[in-house]
């Protein structure tokens, strides 16, 4: 798009050209920054407007309203009004209108003109107009620069664009009336003159009304409260619109394992050996059994249907996986508490016979981990993040700073990384159980589709290598949550149905697969960033992965029966497929170049390969039990250590002399060998070994922004490297083959890394300025060290002695 | 005896065989992190010369003892061998072994675990030896702690009766404080020939050439070449043509210490310099000294880009204040109109002593998991380090982005400044980021300038209380380990190499960090009589080398102080809890990658040779050269 740049005088209003809605006023920075506009009103044209003017800046605004006719006419025009300085650019687009990309279904619903999105950057705001659009999938700003950037980013979301916000992953919406800022969630009576949007996946927009009409103003901004902040339908959702209208041209290409089958639940059976144990079963064909259950499962032979059908499920534990030993991971949805003595009686007498069935050979020793009482609850893990996420949801660099100065303190008041390490534990824990004693674990939650989701993924991830390829990890989400019946609708709280139903359970999943991706990176086929757009993937309402409660839920709803009189059921789309959200360059970054693959076994070497991973196990398969002797050079030390050195030593040798911890063990013996990338890998949890997934926390932060830095420093050598060696193979199979010389051959492009930045492959454009970010912060008092700091610094004699 | 000895043994062999397995990683790792810093130095056996007659009688009849002696460098020589004492381990428990104290090391090896556990500790690193517990229930025992600076303590315990002769406690306080005792450092007894000679990496006059310096503003001055104008500055120094030596004394006799601004680094293109100083002795009467101020002009003029002058003052406006009333000071603006003074508020050498010690509490021996980040919060650590890049930073962005001349000066200018200015280059020139050039920072900005090592380290020293001791050096370490994480390819070294840096700064094998300014060093002909670090680190690169090092030319690098970037540098700070392993690097795979490449690009160009001699010359179609597949190429480990 061209645009004309058109010099304007500064005599007034009325002489620029162009309809409303087409005009944008950019200012040259170089003026704006006069100080005091960025407290005030976040457009730079603030800067220009003498005090006079002020009534007629808020024209605009319906509070404000009560100038001439005059003055309404020029305001509606939609240009700035009071020009003072002397060269103010007015970019004109000779191209007519600005209009949204849409997608199949979706519709345009309101519209608003004149919007001016900024953000605050080293004390004044930097901002675009353009036009703010809600449509039934999206909120979505039109800068008319985006189309115009001659840099196509390497990295591109094909669905959500830099400016989209699906209306599933709007968090919160703040209105700013005099400077105060208000949650904005039902019916409005004002309307504000800023609109501040936090997004799910951390991004915050600020976008400015002032310069709006009055009637667009309504419209959008109780449009976009509407359509995403209040309850809604879930048929109502851009879901169903856009399966019935795009045509669904998924090629079968995908290789994850979707669990829909019977024939998927045989296929794992077979491959984790579990099916010497444990059986698929039908019982729950048509959902007889429970609308809450898949269709199929996996059960332990001896389990009758009349047992799966006596309950609608409960009390019968289901298989999640097998160990290579045998052992299997179950997990089982508990009864509720019941008031009736009769009942509770004969569903522990139930549970008692259950537990006897599967505790006799050939099943293993069975532990039973009731989730609900061993982790923190639901409600502690949404209250732990709704603290944690306000820590990356920063308004502007004061902010930033402000917080940066309490930044350890804070992060620890939000028990955040104190849950991811306690879950981390458990997943050690029942990998111990599994591994080292030969015990079935069975894992216990009242649904068993939360805590029983993400500890039965980790201990996978963990303990089966496949866990941890693209394929293999997109199985498991199927298997466990998808299939396995996670509650997404109510936990992402989609359709704004009840606020206590929500809570991160998922995310805290991808939280600490992410600190086992940063603890072994060669251990992953996929990459951090793989993580990042997996979790943003969480609130884009085109693939039904996350959007229904259910196996049952989705499938009832599929047939297109309701809505239209179309032919034949829906056909949604399934996140895996990556290239509906990106292209084959991006998706690059998805995965892990340095990903030390296993050697893939043909199938006829199946057997030996698994019994090769047996031996590549880090651990022997006997425990190591302490000896008991104790001979007497040993009480010689006890002796020596109590009475000689006493309590002084005695606090430094506590490890050794409690009782022998066979978790603490499990876990120091497994970190004191090397780690074998396809064998158990245990997390890191020590301290300060649980970080901050920085790459999704603060990409969107211009103040965190590294240039030439971040760990996509690394990335980008590795990458370039791969091409330089495919391209070295190219050349040399060419070489063979003709054995022509002088054969031009392209340089493979060069990602220059000091040119990129840490948010790179997200925020390309956020902050253009190279000039660092410094502390604004005032200093932190030492209130108990003022002796000292004091104290004079250096040496005053300088004639002491010299060596 | 030796009989008995082989009997306790034996039975501690049993003993710790059937403990379980937890130890193997604590040996790894002690032996990783103090062999890779000196494995290949360690000559195989012991040469029989070096052990005294005494202990040759015990060794050459006892096996084990053998087995369980230390290793010595050339010119180590072994001064105590004592068996059976206990070293206390946090991590593991009770070990009993030989331990073996020579003149430079400290070494404990047990042969009763498998691996052998051991724990080998130069003394240079000992802060403190105290002796520990008394006599009770008729056993004359004692027990050793030992404080070390390099973040962690050792303990020992040993039967009085048996090691009588031996006195192991005053042993090991004569050899690990030799300058106390009136000995000398092992640097100047250490005889390893490496192929490199480190003391020619840095040469003032070729460092200055490469910042293209003389020029038409700035001149090499000769003037301090007998170190009578400033004693802590080295000889070559580099200040404005058009000053006259009178009037540079004039302003040495203004500026405490007599350390003169002198020019640290100079922009290639707009010219603006980073100079570096002490305070003026303004005092509280407002003294001026018109030659001072005329010379900071003139630094200002030397700069054509920018009419004004920027003073980073590294101290605390108060601190500075009352610096004022004692006779130093700042300077004023109406002394100096055309100057603009800057307050870094950061802290003196004190407050950051006391950080570190808050620090080693929290880090070692164990972690108290739940509590950690509060707990890091509470030493302030890490503030400071944020200070500190912060105002680099701040250096930096005047340098670059205002074309302004800056000077940097603290009360002496040997602590703050010399952090501040050597940070600020390090950001400013991608010189320095390689192994070369940072070696050659480190001489210039820290070692020739006169940072007080053999004071703020406290080299062979026994005064551990001493006032002066704090971990400036490290800090700026510090700084420079979370830059290289911030930039994980815009450094041409590892972090071993800046480990081993540390490491080498306690342990005296070096005379790289000897003294404390050059006069002295040359008064010891430190040159002469020992070797460089930089010998050592330079004839293996390759151990030292970044595999994803990027050259970053021309390229500005600003690190964010926030502490949202800054971590506590687990692989130094905690490294001796085996809890806290070494990530196990992804640079593995990416050196077979390079291995790959550089194999891949010998057999093209051998083809290509080949090729060419056949000279067959067909058409050459471009058009058909497949495109990259997309699928990266997976290297198996």
């Amino acid at each position: 798009m061209w645009y004309q740049e058109v010099s304007l005088p500064c005599e007034g209003p009325g002489t620029g050209t162009g309809g409303p809605g087409k005009t944008r006023v950019s200012h040259p920075r170089a003026g704006g920054g006069s100080g005091q506009p960025g407290e005030r009103c976040p457009c730079p044209r603030q800067g220009w407007v003498p005090m006079g003017f002020r009534v007629l800046h808020s024209q605009n605004h319906p509070r404000f309203y009560d100038s001439t006719e005059v003055i309404k006419e020029q305001a509606r025009s939609g240009r700035s009004l009071q020009l003072r300085a002397n060269e103010i650019h007015i970019k004109e687009p000779i191209e007519k209108e600005v209009n949204p990309r849409l997608l199949p279904g979706e519709l345009l619903l309101c519209e608003a003109s004149t919007v001016y999105k900024y953000m605050q950057e080293d004390g004044s705001n930097r901002g675009t107009y353009g036009k703010l659009v809600c449509t039934n999938f999206k909120i979505s700003f039109l800068d008319d620069d985006s189309a115009s950037d001659d840099n196509e980013p390497q990295f591109k979301n094909k669905i959500v664009g830099e400016n989209d916000i699906t209306l599933q992953c709007v968090d919160q919406i703040y209105g700013v009336y005099d400077e105060k800022k208000k949650l904005l969630t039902g019916q409005l009576r004002k309307y504000p003159e800023k609109l501040i949007i936090y997004c799910k996946d951390l991004r915050v927009f600020n976008f400015c009304l002032r310069y709006t009409k009055e009637e667009e103003v309504k419209r959008i901004v109780s449009g976009i409260v509407h359509h995403s902040q209040t309850p809604k339908l879930l048929k109502r959702l851009f879901l169903f619109s856009y399966a019935s209208a795009a045509p669904n041209n998924t090629d079968g290409r995908n290789q994850t394992v979707m669990f829909e089958t019977l024939e998927d639940w045989r296929d794992e059976l077979e491959r984790t050996k579990g099916n010497v144990k444990y059986k698929a079963v039908t019982t729950n064909e048509g959902y007889r059994v429970s609308e809450k259950l898949p269709l199929y499962f996996v059960v332990p032979l001896c389990i009758s249907e009349e047992s799966i059908l006596k309950y609608e499920g409960r009390g019968i534990p289901i298989w999640c996986w097998s160990c290579h030993n045998g052992a299997a991971l179950l997990k089982m949805s508990a009864f509720p508490k019941e008031q009736d003595d009769s009942t509770s009686q004969m569903q522990k007498a139930f549970l008692d016979g259950i537990y006897k069935t599967i505790s006799k050979p050939p099943y293993e020793l069975l532990k039973l981990d009731d989730l609900s009482s061993s982790l923190p609850s639901l409600q502690d893990i949404q209250t732990a993040y709704t603290r944690f996420k306000q820590l990356f949801l920063i308004d502007n660099s004061t902010d930033f700073w402000a917080t940066d100065v309490k930044w350890f303190s804070l992060l620890e008041s939000t028990n955040w990384l104190e849950i991811i390490r306690r879950v981390l534990k458990k997943a050690i824990e029942v990998a111990e159980c599994l591994e080292i004693q030969h015990t079935n674990v069975l894992l216990i939650e009242e649904t068993a589709t939360d805590l029983c989701c993400v500890i039965s993924s980790l201990v996978q991830v963990m303990m089966d290598s496949y866990s941890r390829t693209k394929s293999g990890f997109q199985s498991l989400i199927q298997k466990e949550w998808v299939i396995g019946g996670h509650g997404f609708l109510d936990r992402c709280n989609h359709l704004h149905k009840s606020e206590k139903e929500e809570a991160p359970v998922f995310l805290l999943l991808l939280n600490c697969v992410w600190q086992l991706v940063q603890q072994y990176p060669p251990a992953f086929e996929f990459t951090e960033t793989y993580l990042t757009v997996l979790s943003d993937s969480l609130y884009v309402p085109i693939f039904s992965t996350f959007f229904f409660n259910s196996q049952h839920q989705r499938d009832t709803n599929k047939s297109g029966e309701s809505l239209k009189t179309q032919s034949g059921p829906f056909r949604f789309l399934t996140v895996w497929d990556w290239a509906v959200q990106f292209d084959p360059k991006a998706q690059a970054f998805l995965n892990n170049p340095l990903y030390a693959e296993k050697p893939k076994p043909d199938k006829s070497q199946r057997k030996t390969a698994r019994f090769k991973h047996q031996r590549q196990l880090s651990l022997p398969l006997t425990q190591a039990k302490p000896s008991t002797k104790r001979g007497f050079f040993r009480e010689e030390t006890d002796h020596l250590i109590k009475n000689i050195l006493g309590k002084r030593i005695g606090k430094f040798i506590n490890s050794s002399d409690e009782p022998p911890n066979s978790l603490r063990e499990f876990y120091d013996s497994w970190h004191s060998k090397p780690v074998d990338y396809h064998g158990l890998l245990l997390p890191r949890i020590d301290g300060p070994e649980i970080k901050v997934w920085a790459q999704r926390y603060l990409r969107w932060i211009p103040e965190a922004q590294l240039h030439g830095g971040g760990t996509i420093a690394t990335a980008a050598k590795i990458l370039d490297l791969m091409e330089e060696v495919q391209s070295l193979q190219v050349k040399m199979d060419e070489e063979h083959s003709q054995a022509v010389s002088g054969a031009v051959h392209s340089v493979p492009m060069r990602r220059n890394s000091a040119r990129l930045s840490s948010l790179f492959p997200f925020a390309l454009l956020q902050r253009q300025s190279v000039k660092p970010a410094l502390p604004t912060s005032t200093w932190k008092d030492l209130e108990d060290e003022d002796d000292l700091v004091k104290r004079d610094d250096e040496f005053v004699d300088l004639s002491g002695d010299m060596l | 005896r030796c009989f008995k000895v082989l009997v306790n043994t034996l039975h501690c062999t049993a003993q710790c065989c059937g403990m379980g397995n937890p130890t193997g990683s604590h040996v790894e790792w002690c032996k990783q992190l103090i062999a890779a810093t000196i494995s290949s130095q360690i000559s195989g056996s012991v040469p029989s010369e070096s052990v005294s007659r005494d202990y040759r009688a015990l060794r050459d009849g006892n096996k084990l003892a053998q087995m369980e002696e230390a290793p010595l460098f050339p010119g180590e020589s072994i001064k105590v061998i004592a068996k059976d004492v206990m070293y206390i381990c946090p991590f593991v428990g009770a070990v009993s072994g030989t331990l073996t104290v020579t003149d430079f090391r400290m070494f404990i090896k047990s042969v009763e675990r498998d691996p052998p556990f051991v724990v080998d500790v130069p003394l240079g690193v000992i802060s403190r030896v105290e002796k520990i517990g008394v006599q009770s229930h008729g056993d004359n025992s004692c027990g050793i702690e030992i404080v070390c600076k390099d973040m962690r303590n050792l303990r020992l315990a040993y039967k009085q009766e048996e090691q009588n002769r031996l006195e192991i406690f005053e042993n090991l306080v004569t050899r690990a404080f030799p300058v106390s005792n009136g000995l000398p450092l092992f640097a100047f007894s250490y005889k390893e020939k490496f192929a490199v000679n480190g003391w020619k990496v840095y040469d003032p006059m070729a460092e200055y050439k490469r910042q293209g310096l003389p020029n038409e503003s700035w001149k090499i001055s000769k003037i301090n070449s007998t170190y009578e104008l400033c004693d802590t500055y080295p000889a070559v120094l580099v200040v404005p043509t058009s000053v006259k030596d009178d009037d540079l004394s004039k302003v040495a006799a203004f500026r405490a210490k007599g350390r003169v601004p002198v020019l640290s680094w100079i922009h290639p293109e707009s010219q603006a310099t980073i100079t570096r100083c002490s305070q003026p002795s303004v005092g509280p009467n407002d003294k001026r000294c018109k030659e001072d101020e005329k010379y900071l002009q003139t630094i200002m003029d030397a700069n054509a880009q920018s009419h004004k002058l920027i003073i980073f003052d590294a101290r605390q406006n108060s601190v500075a204040d009352t610096n004022k009333a004692k006779g130093g000071g700042y300077e004023s603006e109406s002394a100096y109109p055309n100057a603009e003074l800057v307050f870094l508020e950061i802290h003196n050498i004190h407050v950051m002593r006391e950080s570190l010690r808050k620090l080693k509490e929290i880090v070692y021996p164990t972690i108290d998991e739940t509590r950690w980040l509060s707990n890091v919060d509470s030493t302030h650590w890490l503030e400071y380090i944020r200070m500190l890049l912060a105002g680099a930073v701040r250096i930096a962005d005047k340098i670059e982005s205002g074309k302004t001349s800056v000077v940097v000066h603290c009360s002496d200018g040997w602590d703050r400044t010399a952090q501040l200015t050597a940070l600020a280059m390090l950001m400013l020139d991608s010189y320095y980021r390689t192994i070369k050039g940072f070696e050659v920072l480190v001489e210039k900005e820290w070692i020739s300038f006169g940072h007080r090592f053999a004071m703020r380290v406290g080299h062979g020293d026994d005064d551990h209380a001493d006032a002066d001791r704090s971990p400036i050096f490290l800090q700026f370490i510090d700084c420079v380990w979370q830059m290289t994480r911030q930039f994980p390819a815009a450094f041409e070294f590892n972090e071993l190499f800046l480990i081993t840096i540390l490491d080498h700064l306690y342990s005296c094998l070096f005379g790289t960090f000897l003294c404390n300014c050059e006069k002295e060093r040359l008064k010891e002909e430190v040159s002469t009589k020992t070797v460089s670090l930089w010998s050592y680190i330079n004839s293996q690169l390759e151990e030292f080398t970044n595999p994803f090092y990027v050259n970053y030319e021309n390229h500005v690098l600003y690190p964010v102080a926030s502490l949202n970037h800054l971590e506590l540098w687990v692989n130094y700070y905690i490294r001796w809890n085996p809890r806290m392993r070494p990530q196990v690097p992804i640079h593995q795979n990416l050196k077979e990658l390079l291995a790959i490449r550089t194999e891949l690009q010998k057999k093209v160009e051998d083809l290509q040779r080949e090729a060419a001699t056949r000279s067959i010359s067909s058409s050459s179609d471009r058009g058909s050269s497949p495109s990259h597949s997309a699928t990266p190429v997976h290297t198996s480990v």
